[in-house]
């Protein structure tokens, strides 16, 4: 590129050369044009306006001068792979040193149920772990609660104790694996209870690998599991940030998510921006506590979606890995590049699902896998064609897992670095949605920040808006789902087999609970569970004490029930 | 006691999510299509209990009850609206269910006292239009 004396006299960093070819190219391109309208007449475009599934407007043609004219610079925009400012991904040699984990989520009915599903995975190929709990864990309620009744195992695997914990991992050897889990209000609890599980298995701190979702910013803004009201539950994830800062150094703290953003019906943009907003939020309460950047930064990984919109969701990928690497260096100083670093685990949208023709959603899945992987992604999971009618079958499961192999195996698209870096289309779409996502940024900044957007109902209001907008465009044919508003089918007969999870996990789970409570020692559990009190009201770290309770078989929600007094609950207004 | 403010030309609809499920898109965007289509939307906000959702209908009087249960817990949820509806004597209200539910689940929930189940894919003006044919008139 061009040296510092040509940078003077020629506009932007181009040499003479360069620029007299660009001008040579734009005046080609408006030959072209015209060329263009006239063929326009003949043959008029489907459409008034062509629009990203987020309605984004895509020009038909790309070329250099368009690129040169959004301010696009090769080495400071985009660079090498694994080098500032990573827009073409993270690793050297990305996918040829290490394929990109594939790591299905799971998690139904009881422990003992989903450690086989874990098990039948692994078997076959799978090489991380990934938890799903059901909705009463989720919310810090133990099995046995009349909150929970008709939920327990239903969307996730039940665990109200160290006990189902143990049950969940038996047999897998947890210095060998990694684990993910999706949990977040109580997240603090169910950390403990794995750390403690891989502590009885003897195997050694650094070799606990895995990841904690301990987003709690997004079930705010989108997921909506919460407990605790915003500033003390953003307290409890900056406690197992610093506790396994100083104790688990290979623990992926906190697993920034931006799937449950983009499935509650936000934009791709918006899904960027309130994602990286929430990892600001998380940054900034780690530094008040007197952390230091690269202490922590490098353990924070991310979440995206992949939706329907191939090219949006490739840009997706490139811009966020662009932006945050900013953040990180500009506005935090930091000095790592590993803090620089955006990782992320990708699933495709469960939300574009059709429980119509559920076949197709076989080839969705596929299209969005290519292009999570296509823009970088660290990790996936490809969803099961039949989750928008129950919890996936071992059937499913397996194709779902078969179409990751056959993408990577048999496609090719494994053996290139960031195939579409240099596409003049992809490069402009990039910038565009950097762009986008960070005037979003710069607005969460001018209310104070993340929690102060999100108690004012701001991500939560601009989600609503895109959910709805989003709907009257499927009612007005103005955006396509096959199968349900265009190419209907008669199906009388669905003939897709479902998981059906009954009233038995439930009676099960509450059993098993009331043998635990009758065996194990009253004395020893009301302490540990008086001394989490204590910390909480000293404003102490509190990831030893409940590593304590846990370990005495306090379950989850007498942990949860203790802190409840303490920090009070969160409710949200019927807004809509 | 009905509320003084309310126009009674306009149908009450009670939008609800019972359970502990946050999914609350499908419940937001109905709400929003019902206003706009000019009914009168009280929407419960998330994680109530089947008593919360009973008071709310019997506070806010309204005429037409819709369930929002995407988490498979309307078997154990379902039953239990209807008794509390039953006991406070609204036994007039259109009660419908949109969510995940099983097509196999479906008649039980009819037999139960559900009037319409709404499933993935219904369309706003499918539901719009049900509800404005089968609410209740006002007594």
């Amino acid at each position: 590129m061009g040296n510092q004396k040509s940078k003077e006299t020629v506009k932007g960093n181009q040499t003479q050369a360069e620029a007299s070819n660009l001008g040579g190219i734009q005046e080609a391109q408006r030959n072209w044009e015209s060329s263009l309208r006239k063929t326009e007449t003949k043959a008029p475009p489907r459409n008034v306006k062509f629009t990203t599934l987020s309605d984004m407007e895509v020009p038909l043609l790309s070329t250099p001068a368009d690129l040169e004219a959004e301010g696009f610079d090769y080495l400071r925009d985009s660079g090498f792979p694994g080098e500032y400012p990573y827009t073409r991904g993270v690793q050297r040699n990305m996918y040829r040193g290490k394929l990109w984990t594939m790591r299905q989520f799971a998690g139904f009915a009881s422990a003992e149920d989903t450690n086989k599903r874990f098990k039948l995975l692994l078997e076959n190929g799978q090489t991380g772990l990934s938890t799903a709990f059901d909705m009463p864990t989720l919310m810090g309620y133990d099995a046995d609660s009349p909150r929970g009744k008709g939920e327990v195992g239903k969307c996730g695997v039940s665990v109200s104790s160290i006990q189902d914990m143990e049950a969940l991992f038996s047999g897998i050897p947890l210095g060998e694996v990694t684990t993910s889990m999706t949990i977040n209000a109580p997240a603090i609890v169910v950390l403990a209870m794995y750390l403690a599980v891989a502590e009885g298995q003897g195997v050694p701190k650094e070799k606990v690998r895995g990841t904690l979702q301990n987003d709690i910013l997004k079930e705010y803004i989108a997921q909506k599991e919460w407990i605790y009201p915003v500033v003390p539950a953003v307290g409890l994830v900056t406690d197992t940030i610093e506790y396994c800062t100083q104790h688990y150094p290979n623990w992926n703290t906190v697993s920034i998510s931006g799937y449950h953003i983009r499935e509650a019906g936000a934009t791709a943009v918006q899904e960027l921006a309130f994602t990286l907003a929430d990892g600001l939020g998380y940054i900034d309460s780690c530094l008040a506590r007197g952390m230091k950047i690269d202490d922590f930064a490098p353990r924070l990984s991310f979440f995206f979606d992949v939706h329907n919109d191939f090219f949006e969701e490739i840009a997706k990928f490139r811009a966020a890995r662009r932006i945050w690497a900013r953040l990180m260096k500009e506005r935090y100083h930091a000095k790592d590049p590993k803090s620089w670093m955006l990782r992320t685990h990708a699933q495709t949208a469960g939300v574009s699902l059709t429980a119509q023709q559920p076949y197709n959603n076989i080839v969705r899945v596929t299209v969005q896998a290519l292009a999570g992987i296509l823009g970088g992604t660290n990790s996936l999971h490809t969803n099961s064609m039949d989750e928008t009618l129950s919890l996936p079958t071992d059937d499913a499961v397996m194709i779902a897992l078969r179409t990751q192999q056959i993408i990577a195996e048999e496609s090719g698209v494994a053996n290139v670095a960031d195939p579409f870096g240099g596409s003049y289309f992809m490069e402009i779409l990039t910038l565009r949605v950097e762009k986008a996502a960070l005037d979003y940024i710069r607005k969460i900044d001018e209310m104070g920040g993340i929690i102060q957007a999100i108690e004012k109902g701001f991500p939560q209001a601009e989600i609503a808006n895109s959910a709805y907008h989003f709907q009257r465009q499927l009612e007005a044919k103005e955006k396509v789902m096959v199968g349900v508003n265009k190419y209907k089918m008669n199906e009388a007969e669905r003939k897709v087999d479902t998981l059906y999870i009954d009233r038995s996990v439930e009676e099960k789970q509450v059993q098993k609970l009331a043998q635990l409570r009758r065996s194990r020692s009253p004395q020893v559990h009301q302490e540990a569970l008086r001394r989490v009190k204590e910390s909480a009201q000293a404003g102490q770290n509190l990831m030893e004490p409940i590593l304590g309770a846990v370990k005495a078989y306090a379950t989850l929600q007498e942990i949860c029930d203790t802190l409840r007094p303490v920090f009070g609950e969160y409710r949200e207004s019927g807004n809509f | 006691m009905p509320n003084l403010t309310q126009n009674p030309s306009k149908i009450r609809v009670l939008v609800a999510k019972p359970g502990l499920d946050g999914h609350d898109r499908g419940a937001k965007v109905i709400a929003r299509a019902l206003r706009d289509a000019g009914f009168e939307v009280i929407y419960t906000g998330l994680h109530q209990t089947p008593e919360m959702i009973v008071n709310a209908a019997v506070q806010e009087d309204v005429q037409v009850i819709g369930l929002s249960i995407l988490s498979g817990a309307h078997n154990a949820l379902v039953p239990e609206i209807i008794d509390g509806l039953k006991k406070e004597g609204l036994n007039d209200a259109l009660l419908v269910v949109g969510g995940i539910i099983p097509n196999e689940d479906i008649p039980e929930l009819k037999k139960q006292g559900v009037h319409m189940v709404f499933t993935p894919g219904a369309s706003l003006q499918e539901v719009v239009d049900y509800i404005r044919a089968h609410a209740p008139a006002r007594a």
